[in-house]
């Protein structure tokens, strides 16, 4: 089997605070991304799945600290910090962040803000440049001649477009993707959702796809992890998810999104999620699961493989518990 | 309370061929150029009822008009024509001071949770301020009370935990209550919820739609605005679907979602994502944008992006009529083709 | 029920002014501290020291006699003792400072208010009202006010209150306007509550921190404009300030004299005082704006640290087998 395109191997981020607290945002996320493969990172708020990402390309603030490796075609490229994962950034990892399309200069024609990556990171420059951004507009399903145009003669599908454009302008083999449709309408989010799909058949684009919205992922990725608590409690394909969840956490987040033609309940799950400035002694989600047994609030459990690339933080999954359960 | 109320009293809400236009501002440049005013026709002929115990989904994509609609309904705008009666009584023009007494009949509940509280009112003030604007003072002991009681019924239990947090204490999911707790201390009969969940995290969304179908069996009429079909076709009893200011088909909600009149409605169900990963259908993804409000196709509106348009479209502005292939009289779509 | 403390990515915390805002904001930062510590002394040297030192106009020995033991910053171009005219000074300083940043917050305050709650027409006329006030050269105005009305401490005080409002005046409009617009001031509105609720209950709370910052910045500036009108002799005769110590000095002629102790302490004094309250000021605002603290442009990068103990992925000696144990194979959720 080849060298997955990357692999993240427990991999922590913390933050420091004002008042001396320290949050623990990523408690050890380990996972991995094939070539070509489209990825879904689910959770809900606070659970860290953009802190994650953002680690994957060294974007963090200065409060943050970090532990773990992230080999990216078999190099660590955290191993020295900001050293090693710079020369990648853009070139070999893009991200699309959240609100991205709002995040344009307006003062900046679009196709000036695509050219700027190509020539900061020495891909190409002049003339050339801006050819291949209206190469990079075609691409994305926007005519090259509107490279001349500023943001705001952009409508809102049309300027994540253009960020996708954008981010592909150093002809990166990775694209993260952080809630890239969730502000758009459902119509729009279909053409967005249709593009990345596109590009990741037809240029071999790998795709980390971070989102809330699990239909969203149900549609797009083949491979996905649930998040909480900075932690994965689950990840393998859709369809075991959806269809054999070895989590409680998946289940419930899957009965609580209501879909056109499902029937049953919608459940609410209830509680909060727990506080990540403090040791989480056994299960992050034992307070508020269903189907807890002796040891979920006292031993943390083990991330298990369940299945031919399936893995989940359960438990439930343990042979060696499960018998008391 | 039944779901239809009976036909021979008036329904609560009963909105009449409402229209909202809005001039949109020009600019220095545009003025000095002489540039015709623009007009945005964010509202064009809209007709639909709420009865008692009813909830109707307002659906539709950004600039539809749906939350122009609801503006209109809780007369925090005044409407370009067209009637809006709320228990047979006409409330379209009426002034501020005549609007006092409906505005404990008529609440809203916003999109944002976060913003919904006043960041420096504890629990306790935002939900006795209602209470103290309609005077409805009373003893101190007896505000407490329906000040607990508003938080009961909202779903806050124990209430005495709450009364005394402020906002920033108080997850997005619990401040939406309080929200809505303030919206009950006046018993309203009309709760008008734009994306009341849509900003909530997923685990907690259901608790409160849960929470506005009990205010609907209790009797009151919701009229949900939403952009999220699944969760209209789940808590709705009936659907609207919205484009460009007019309502293009209307019905109970399964109806709807399981045997669309309209080609608009059939395109938004079929790129609605599913959560079974085995459900991917083909989505019908119509090309182009959401159009603009300011520039309405003529004929009928939906002609341009219609995979089904004939010319005959560009002609025909479409009234909702039932049509040939739905299976309830109250089902209605504004397609010459579907009829 | 645990607070609502579950933010994983770095927490951007929103401005919002909760009760409680100005003492975390004050108490928050060192240099906020020393700026309230410095103005309160110089106010308690104000109130206290005149009643302590007498007359400070007394001669009390020869003219530009230099700082001694007993006269520790020496004597002014009449005799008297600076530290004693100094600490008078400081009274009258201060008390022109504190009540001309007072009016200027109140017209400000209420222009601003206004046209930001009402908008339209009030708010066009407002807004030209301002424009003519800031355009208006200052120290040319001051001379004509002097020569119309005379020179007293009161129409000190309403001169630089009267200049200065404009900038009170357009933060208001911009903070109300905004303000205005959050839902809970719509949701308020939608249920009924009148103007005057929304104003004083819901609007005037939320920009208070915004009053006190730059009522504070302003009592800066109107300290340094009561000095400089006094230095150019449009002051009140008969009061004694810090600006009055520094004019009498330079008709004494100080400078021919060396006498450095009768003009270098009085502007040491404003310049303190003023930088004091810039600092608490400044403090305060950052406070309201935390983006201000800018992260991301940091020299400094994120770090890496070693691994907790705990490893991760393992297999298990045999694969459990599938027996749907999170739960119901369908993966529908049981109602709750």
């Amino acid at each position: 089997m080849n060298e997955p395109l990357i692999r993240v191997e427990d991999l922590h981020v913390w933050f420091d605070l004002k008042g001396g607290v320290e949050l623990h945002a990523v408690r050890g996320v380990s996972f991995a991304l094939e070539r070509g493969e489209r990825f879904g990172l689910v959770g809900e708020s606070g659970c860290g799945k953009t802190t994650t990402i953002l680690a994957l390309m060294g974007l963090l603030p200065p409060n943050a600290s970090v532990a773990g490796a992230v080999y990216l075609d078999g190099e660590n490229i955290l191993e020295h910090g900001e050293e090693t994962v710079s020369p990648h950034r853009w070139k070999d990892i893009a991200m699309i962040f959240q609100g991205a399309m709002n995040a344009f200069n307006p003062v900046k024609t679009v196709g000036k803000q695509i050219v700027e990556p190509m020539e900061l990171h020495e891909v190409a420059e002049g003339k050339e440049a801006w050819k291949r951004a209206g190469e990079l507009l075609e691409t994305v399903g926007i005519s090259a001649n509107r490279t001349r145009r500023y943001p705001h003669e952009f409508s809102g599908g049309m300027r994540q477009r253009a960020a996708i454009a954008m981010s592909l302008a150093c002809s990166p083999k990775v694209l993260l993707a952080d809630e890239p449709t969730t502000a758009l309408d459902v119509m729009v989010q279909a053409q967005i959702l249709e593009l990345l799909v596109g590009l990741s058949n037809d240029f071999g684009l790998s795709l980390v796809l971070v989102t809330h919205d699990l239909p969203v992922v149900a549609q797009v990725c083949e491979q996905a992890a649930v998040m909480y608590a900075g932690e994965i409690m689950e990840s393998g394909t859709l369809d075991g998810l959806y269809h054999d969840p070895r989590h409680p956490y998946t289940r419930l987040l899957f009965a609580a999104t209501p879909d056109l033609y499902g029937e049953g309940e919608v459940v609410s799950i209830p509680g909060a999620p727990p506080r990540l400035d403090r040791e989480i002694p056994g299960c992050p989600f034992a307070p508020r699961c269903d189907r807890t047994f002796a040891p979920c609030p006292d031993v943390k459990p083990r991330y298990l493989v369940v299945g031919p690339d399936r893995h989940a933080a359960c438990h439930l999954n343990d042979p060696a518990l499960a018998k008391a359960s | 309370m039944s779901a239809n109320g009976d036909g021979a009293s008036p329904p609560l809400l009963d909105v009449e061929s409402l229209v909202m236009h809005y001039p949109v501002p020009r600019g220095l440049v545009g003025t000095l150029a002489r540039r015709p005013k623009g007009v945005v026709h964010a509202v064009e002929g809209v007709t639909f009822q709420v009865r008692e115990g009813e909830m109707l989904a307002l659906v539709g994509e950004s600039g539809c008009g749906k939350t122009t609609t609801a503006q209109s309904v809780l007369r925090m705008v005044d409407p370009t024509s067209g009637a809006i009666r709320f228990r047979g009584q006409d409330i379209t023009r009426l002034g501020a001071r005549e609007l006092r007494p409906l505005r404990r009949e008529i609440q809203m509940i916003y999109q944002d949770p976060y913003e919904s509280l006043d960041p420096r009112f504890r629990v306790r003030d935002t939900v006795e301020e209602p209470l103290d604007v309609h005077g409805l003072a009373g003893a101190k002991s007896e505000r407490r009370q329906h000040i607990l009681d508003a938080l009961v019924r909202a779903g806050l239990t124990p209430p005495e935990l709450y009364i005394d947090r402020f906002p920033h204490e108080l997850s997005g999911g619990q401040r939406q209550r309080v929200a809505i707790a303030a919206s009950l201390v006046l018993n309203p009969k009309l709760l008008l919820a734009d994306e009341p969940v849509s900003m909530l995290d997923v685990s907690v969304r259901a608790g409160v739609l849960h929470l506005l179908d009990g205010l609907r069996q209790e009797g009151l009429g919701i009229l949900m605005i939403t952009h999220d079909l699944s969760t209209a076709a789940h808590f709705a009893n009936r659907i609207a679907v919205m484009y460009l200011g007019r309502i293009v088909e209307e019905g109970p909600a399964q109806e709807v979602v399981t045997n669309p009149q309209h080609p608009y409605t059939k395109a938004l169900l079929s790129v609605v994502p599913k959560r079974d990963p085995q459900h991917r259908s083909r989505p019908q993804i119509l090309q182009g944008e959401t159009p603009d409000p300011t520039h309405i196709p003529v004929g009928c509106r939906f002609h341009p992006r219609c995979p089904i348009a004939i010319p005959e479209c560009k002609q025909v502005d479409p009234e909702l009529r039932r049509t040939s292939g739905s299976r309830s009289p109250g089902h209605r779509a504004a397609c010459i083709r579907a009829w | 029920m645990s607070s609502a403390f579950t933010a994983a990515e770095a927490p951007e915390v929103t401005a919002e002014a909760r009760p409680g805002f100005l003492r975390t904001a004050i108490l928050g930062e060192r240099q906020a501290i020393v700026g309230i510590v410095v103005i309160v002394a110089f106010i308690l040297i104000g109130v206290i020291g005149p009643f302590v030192t007498g007359d400070p106009k007394a001669k009390v020995g020869p003219v530009f006699q230099p700082p001694s033991g007993s006269h520790l910053l020496g004597l002014d171009g009449g005799g008297a003792d600076m530290v004693k005219l100094l600490v008078n000074g400081a009274r009258v300083s201060l008390l022109v400072g504190f009540a001309a940043a007072f009016v200027s917050i109140l017209i400000g305050g209420v222009v601003g208010v206004l046209a930001g709650f009402f908008g339209g027409k009030t708010d066009i006329a407002l807004m030209r009202l301002t424009d003519y006030f800031l355009v208006i050269p200052d120290v040319p105005l001051m001379i004509v006010a002097a020569a119309l009305f005379g020179r007293s401490l009161r129409n000190i005080i309403l001169i630089i209150g009267i200049i200065y409002w404009t900038t009170t005046a357009r933060l208001l409009r911009a903070q109300v306007k905004s303000i205005r617009e959050r839902i809970y001031v719509r949701r308020a509105r939608a249920m009924g509550a009148g103007n005057s609720r929304l104003i004083f209950r819901h609007i005037l709370p939320q920009v208070a921190p915004l009053v006190v910052a730059n009522t504070v910045l302003l009592v800066a500036t109107a300290i340094f404009a009561e000095t400089f009108i006094t230095f150019l002799g449009l002051g009140d005769p008969s009061a004694i300030s810090w600006g009055r110590l520094i004019e009498n000095a330079f008709t004494d002629d100080a400078i021919l004299n060396n006498a450095w102790w009768a003009i270098v302490p009085p502007g040491v004094c404003v310049a303190i005082v003023v930088l004091a309250a810039t600092m608490t000021g400044a403090a305060i605002e950052e406070a309201l704006n935390p983006r201000l603290a800018v992260g991301h442009l940091s020299v400094r990068r994120f770090r890496m640290r070693a691994l907790p103990s705990i490893g991760r992925v393992e297999p298990p000696a045999t694969l459990p087998p599938s027996t749907g144990a999170a739960g119901a194979t369908s993966g529908k959720g049981t109602k709750r």
